[in-house]
């Protein structure tokens, strides 16, 4: 039909069934917010609220006591909280990679997931964002962190990576949130349209800006994405490069690595495909959306996981090499005893006692992956859904290794230690799952889920074919009759 | 069909003519049309942002560009400031605090290596807010209403269905000849719409 048709030659066919409408796109897509809530819903909903009380309780406790009531402790000084944090924060890199990156690539499968991803980023930024906001110990004392006029003459310290972190964080949340809702504008003004009641046209109404779908908004509505995508691009890449930097920039073994920039930052994009891939097969089928989200995006989003996970892995395998290529007998300590468990036994004759979290991630983060090499595992259902939690959960313990087996036997075995995890550690992990669930039961119930106008520029047909339309007028204009001098 | 709202109210005024298509050929070809008429204030509605419509309608690219760019040089140029200010000089701006020059692991106050990701952020961050206020500016929304949304055909604009717009403001307008021009392009509905005085 028009030049963004697939080459049939190369076997290309278009991404959604031939013979989808936009009607139908609007329809299956709309009708989550307004048909009546489902009592699984509800379900989920209280048990998010649950753990988000929960959350609330081991808050107050910790606000009440002081960071005490945690297992962190010298010389494990970071632990779950910074784990917690990395992690959730990397599960946002996928939302802006599908939105952003895949945009810039001209990827198009990703206009099926890429407004659940964005919102994922941004739940998952809010929860990441919370754990350095309570790690302080007198979080009412936050405002420090930010250059406010005061009364001491007292500013931040611009050298400090954790400054940047502050920055690079905040950042990126805001620029989700309306790189998110610029978006949403006109599939609010769709709801808007397709509302029966007056309070929600009002609601969506607001929302949608008196979006009329003008073409002439349009052209620099597109320019405004393309710009979005653009600055997006290399800033999720620094976000994670600054969080990395809080590691790397210390003179601690197993931190101290020059690697760890586009390490942190492919880990993420694994950890949030993953978790973008959970969540999505659950709302595909429950919502029946299976033809908006087919097994083709699915084959896609693993073959990414499989690429990251490559990516993960060779570092993972770098970081042993230079620690052995070092000769540095405190790096080779970190790698070999307080990972790997092997090699060096202690004064004791023990073997480092946290090696099962170092096996655990790579099983989960390098070995379960692969699996994705097989086209049956990447269009299986159940089996990338079992692969995705996996994956996720290596990627905690990803994170739980850099952090505690770094610190915990270190430079002088007087001043070595253990961590242990406390209630409270543990509450507030979940507290923030209940945190992140509840938004997002909440998103999926009154927002449109799927880009719906987006995934309309991928139907067969959407475009008009100029050259054809010109083509048809020209043999008129040619035996129009000459005017006589 | 064509038909159009008879409401001969001596208060009411002609505000637009709305035509309605249902092809991205139809609405692209009418398009055409109307530019080649030489009309400049009218406008398609579609559901998706539609390829190829910009050349059937005859625009300038946009100049967005400029506004995100110039902002998120702002940002850079800000942080620079900032942390000049907090970090390496020593003067108390407008009595906001005195900066303080401090010296941390030896590198000298205001050090550029350690500025940068600061300033990459802050322009990030100028330049994202500029993008959407610039785009809300450019295109004059949020708008609290328009005559366009009387019709009740044209909720199926965010739907399936493509529409073109002629406003009465256009000094081409005329209620004739307008709705000449767009009967000609074969809609499948054609609406003249009024505002009240």
């Amino acid at each position: 039909m028009s030049y963004d048709a697939p080459i049939k030659e190369l076997g290309e066919t278009y991404l959604l069934p031939e013979g989808t409408t936009p009607h139908e796109v609007t329809e299956t897509i709309s009708r989550v917010t307004e048909d009546k809530t489902p009592r699984g819903w509800w379900l989920l909903f209280l048990m998010s609220l649950t753990a988000l009380g929960a959350m609330g309780g081991a808050l107050t406790y910790l606000f009440v006591q002081g960071v005490g009531v945690w297992g962190n402790n010298a010389p494990v000084y970071w632990a779950w909280d910074i784990t917690n944090f990395v992690w959730w924060i990397g599960i946002g890199h996928a939302g802006t990679l599908i939105s952003a990156i895949l945009f810039l690539f001209r990827q198009k499968w990703r206009t099926s997931i890429n407004r659940f991803a964005e919102a994922m980023t941004v739940f998952a930024v809010l929860c990441a964002a919370l754990f350095p906001a309570i790690h302080t110990g007198r979080p009412w004392f936050d405002y420090y962190l930010f250059p406010l006029p005061n009364q001491m003459d007292m500013w931040p310290n611009f050298k400090s990576p954790l400054m940047w972190d502050v920055f690079a964080v905040n950042t990126y949340l805001l620029i989700s949130v309306i790189f998110w809702y610029m978006g949403l504008i006109p599939d609010f003004a769709t709801l808007r349209d397709r509302s029966k009641n007056l309070f929600r046209k009002r609601a969506y109404g607001f929302f949608a800006l008196g979006w009329r779908g003008a073409h002439r908004h349009w052209q620099h509505y597109e320019r405004a994405y393309l710009i979005f995508a653009g600055i997006s691009t290399p800033l999720v890449l620094s976000v994670h490069s600054v969080v990395s930097f809080d590691f790397a920039t210390s003179v601690v073994p197993g931190w101290h690595t020059t690697i760890f920039p586009p390490y942190f930052v492919a880990g993420a994009v694994f950890s949030g495909f993953a978790l973008v891939t959970t969540l999505m097969l659950i709302c595909r089928s429950v919502f029946k959306m299976q033809k908006i989200v087919t097994v083709k995006h699915l084959d896609y989003m693993n073959k990414f996981m499989l690429g990251t996970a490559l990516l993960v892995g060779y570092a993972y395998a770098m970081e042993f090499f230079i620690a052995w290529y070092s000769s540095n007998p405190y790096e080779q300590w970190v790698f070999f005893h307080n990972r790997l468990g092997w090699g060096m036994l202690d004064s004791e004759g023990n073997w480092g006692p946290l090696w099962w979290a170092y096996y655990t991630m790579v099983f989960c983060n390098v070995v379960v992956p692969q699996i994705f090499w097989f086209k049956r595992a990447r269009t299986s259902v159940p089996i990338m859904f079992i692969a995705s939690i996996l994956i996720n959960i290596g990627m905690w313990f990803e994170r739980f290794v850099i952090i505690v087996t770094s610190t915990y036997r270190d430079f002088l075995p007087s001043a070595w230690g253990m961590f242990h995890p406390t209630l409270i550690d543990i509450l507030t992990y979940l507290g923030t799952f209940g945190l992140f669930f509840t938004l997002f039961l909440l998103f999926i119930r009154w927002l449109p889920m799927i880009a719906i106008a987006e995934v309309k520029i991928n139907l067969p047909g959407a475009h008009p074919d100029l050259h054809a339309i010109e083509a048809l007028e020209e043999p008129g204009a040619a035996t129009a009759p000459v005017p006589a001098e | 069909m064509v038909e159009q709202a008879h409401n001969q109210s001596s208060t009411k005024r002609p505000a637009l003519y709305l035509a309605e298509y249902d092809t991205p050929n139809a609405i692209a070809k009418a398009a055409m049309k109307v530019r080649d008429a030489g009309y400049k204030k009218w406008d398609c509605h579609t559901p998706y942002p539609m390829h190829g419509m910009d050349e059937a309608m005859g625009l300038k690219p946009t100049k967005i560009g400029f506004i995100s760019f110039f902002f998120g040089m702002a940002g850079v140029a800000t942080a620079v400031l900032m942390m000049k200010y907090m970090n390496a000089w020593d003067f108390n701006f407008l009595d906001i605090g005195w900066g303080y020059p401090i010296v941390v692991g030896g590198k000298p106050p205001g050090a550029f290596p350690s500025m940068v990701p600061i300033m990459f952020e802050l322009g990030i961050l100028f330049c994202g807010f500029a993008t959407l206020f610039g785009l809300l500016g450019i295109i004059k929304l949020p708008r609290h209403n328009h005559p366009i949304f009387e019709s009740e055909r044209f909720e199926a604009a965010t739907d399936d269905k493509f529409f073109i717009s002629i406003e009465a403001g256009d000094p081409s307008f005329n209620l004739d000849r307008t709705r000449a021009l767009l009967e000609s392009t074969g809609p499948t509905y054609l609406e003249l719409i009024e505002e009240g005085a």
